[in-house]
């Protein structure tokens, strides 16, 4: 039952993003999004992902939208003629967009469809991991690696976001 | 709940994801989109982690999580960039290569 | 239908249902008392009364200033975003009660024999329960950005930017101390971090992280302070130059719930700080079985500590609050955590 609930709520969110007209309101329900899936991921016994989930997507990367946002101050979106229009006289661009949207979707559909064992529950099969120490251990030993070039490229963002955001001097 | 559940819903994500993508006319709209994406792909991982009983998944979560926060950090600083210069967020004020 | 009701009338479930209960009035009171609190505190610095006009010594003006709250008017302007404007303090207000969930104030207690099983004093025992906290903390800054953003004033505006520029910068220096504890520990479960501080050194010296970790509860009480937006980092609201930074255009209940969420939250940054660094529940002379004593006590010692700097040091500026945060707070916990891992490698505590 909790599965449709954190679902419902995840498949809303996500359904508003992409129908808002308003950005500001557009962030929220990703934030309400976010929610459901760490619900979900709590219910998949990753109570770690979950409250990364938050603390991340929800508590920064959102704030930084929203920040963002507010400081453009452009609540909405430039009605172009186009887009007040009858949905068949939409430039041919919007046309092929949405068709290759269907499309994706109908691929998801078939092939899950022709996938088999997707019946068995998910935790039949292995007892769940969901110590933050075991998690802690993989991450860095198995993927040291990749941990580094994360950090590296993290670095590389930062410094990226600085110089484009900054005024130029004349 | 069957692990084809969690598919499902993963699959229904990332298409209202790419549906966003190809339809909306607002670069902030846009790159919240891909953020849908993200994590439809993080639930199908977190999922299938869960059901091979390995943290691999939870793990690869949080590599892509990293990633989104540099996207979401490079592509917001984009989106002040070009405001700056056409006061617009709609991607077709965008179309010069140069200016 | 049978099982609900034996499940509903079980002692457990009364018990929980009470504590819920009784958490959620003395967070609403305790604000209460801290407005009195403050005023006070303010006024014997200030070497003045105070208030004295409602009941004896004003002890009584808590109530007066609810009642007049309730019959204020509910003032909204017209450029507003009507649905965001009545959410944000909902937000606010909200994210307070949640963070406390997952704080112990006591050890667990059969209350004299009347349960069948001994209770922990909390509402929700999480085994990350200092990453929760983290993370509801770090929702609280929507209800204020929301609220600047929806008022459609240009004071609202500024103070919920500088709110969340300030929020984001504070979290990392936050995140870092409470790393540096949950490493020290080895746990992050703050029942099992109060119950390692059990004991003393040489007799006397309590084992409190305070001792030990001096750097990181500094940095945590910095970052505490910035986090719940009071002096000298009160800048969302700086009144001389913003009016009343992001809650200008509130009045009445919407008012008083952001009034609320702000003493709430100090109340959980001073609570969660007890845990951390000072030993929760553990003191002497009281039995364990009556540690919220002790807690209650340390919890008023900080709370007394947040009313003594607003009123002792002047805000910072903002640019100095921001080289602060990132020159100063940031590098400071960083190389704390560093250290601190180092230390824990190598005695292997």
């Amino acid at each position: 039952m909790l599965f449709y609930a954190f679902a419902g709520a995840a498949v809303i969110g996500s359904l508003l993003v992409v129908t808002q007209k308003n950005p500001v309101y557009s962030v929220l329900a990703l934030i309400a999004s976010f929610f459901g899936l760490s619900g979900l991921y709590v219910l998949l016994e990753a109570p770690f992902v979950a409250v990364v989930q938050i603390i991340i997507y929800a508590g920064a990367i959102m704030v930084l939208f929203l920040f963002v946002v507010m400081l453009l101050n452009v609540p909405r979106e430039d009605a172009a003629e186009w887009d007040r229009a009858h949905p068949l006289y939409r430039p041919m661009a919007v046309r092929i967009g949405g068709a290759l949207a269907l499309l994706l979707a109908l691929e998801l559909a078939w092939a899950l469809s022709r996938t088999a064992g997707l019946g068995g529950g998910v935790a039949d099969q292995h007892p769940a991991v969901s110590s933050v120490a075991e998690l802690g251990r993989v991450l860095f030993t198995d993927y040291m690696f990749a941990f580094e070039v994360t950090s590296i490229l993290i670095l590389i963002a930062m410094v990226g976001a600085v110089i484009l955001a900054k005024k130029k001097e004349e | 709940m069957a692990i084809g559940h969690y598919l499902v819903l993963s699959g229904v994500l990332f298409s209202i994801g790419a549906a966003g993508v190809f339809l909306r006319r607002n670069l902030i709209t846009l790159l919240l989109s891909v953020e849908i994406m993200l994590n439809a792909v993080n639930l199908a991982f977190v999922a299938f982690g869960r059901q091979f009983g390995t943290v691999d998944g939870q793990i690869i979560t949080f590599f892509v999580m990293t990633v989104a926060a540099a996207e979401a950090a490079v592509g917001l600083a984009l989106v002040i960039g070009l405001f700056r210069h056409r006061e617009s967020l709609n991607p077709e004020a965008f179309t010069s290569l140069k200016w | 239908m049978a099982e609900i009701i034996a499940w509903v009338t079980s002692p457990m479930f009364i018990a929980y249902a009470t504590l819920v209960g009784v958490v959620f009035m003395a967070l609403q009171i305790s604000a209460a008392v801290m407005v009195y609190a403050e005023r006070k505190v303010a006024a014997f610095m200030q070497q003045r009364l105070g208030p004295t006009r409602v009941g004896p010594q004003g002890l009584l003006q808590p109530i007066a200033d609810i009642v007049k709250l309730f019959f204020k008017e509910e003032l909204r302007p017209k450029a507003a975003d009507a649905f965001l404007f009545s959410l944000a303090p909902i937000i606010s207000v909200t994210t307070a009660f949640l963070a406390f969930a997952p704080v112990p104030f006591g050890a667990a207690t059969t209350f004299f024999g009347l349960l069948p099983e001994p209770m922990a004093l909390m509402i929700a025992d999480v085994n990350v329960a200092v990453l929760v906290i983290f993370a509801v903390a770090s929702m609280g800054v929507y209800g204020i950005v929301l609220a600047g953003w929806a008022s459609n004033s240009k004071y609202s505006l500024l103070g919920g930017l500088r709110s969340s520029a300030q929020m984001i910068s504070y979290e990392l220096a936050y995140g870092m101390s409470l790393a540096t504890i949950v490493m020290f520990a080895g746990s992050m479960s703050l029942r099992e971090i109060v119950d390692l501080q059990q004991g003393y050194w040489l007799g006397f010296i309590p084992k409190w992280y305070i001792f030990i970790q001096p750097v990181a509860f500094f940095v945590f009480a910095c970052a505490g302070i910035a986090e719940t937006n009071r002096a000298p980092f009160d800048f969302p609201e700086a009144e001389q130059e913003l009016v009343a930074g992001y809650h200008t255009e509130y009045s009445s209940m919407r008012f008083a719930m952001f009034f609320m969420a702000e003493y709430i939250n100090m109340v959980t940054v001073s609570a969660v700080a007890v845990n951390l660094f000072m030993g929760g529940w553990h003191g002497p002379f009281i039995p364990v079985e009556y540690g919220w004593i002790w807690f209650l006590i340390k919890l008023a010692f900080l709370l007394f500590c947040y009313l003594w700097l607003r009123w002792t040091l002047p805000r910072f500026r903002y640019d100095q609050l921001m080289s602060f945060g990132w020159k100063v707070l940031l590098p400071l916990a960083t190389v704390n955590l560093l250290l601190t891992a180092a230390g824990v490698l190598y005695f292997g505590l």
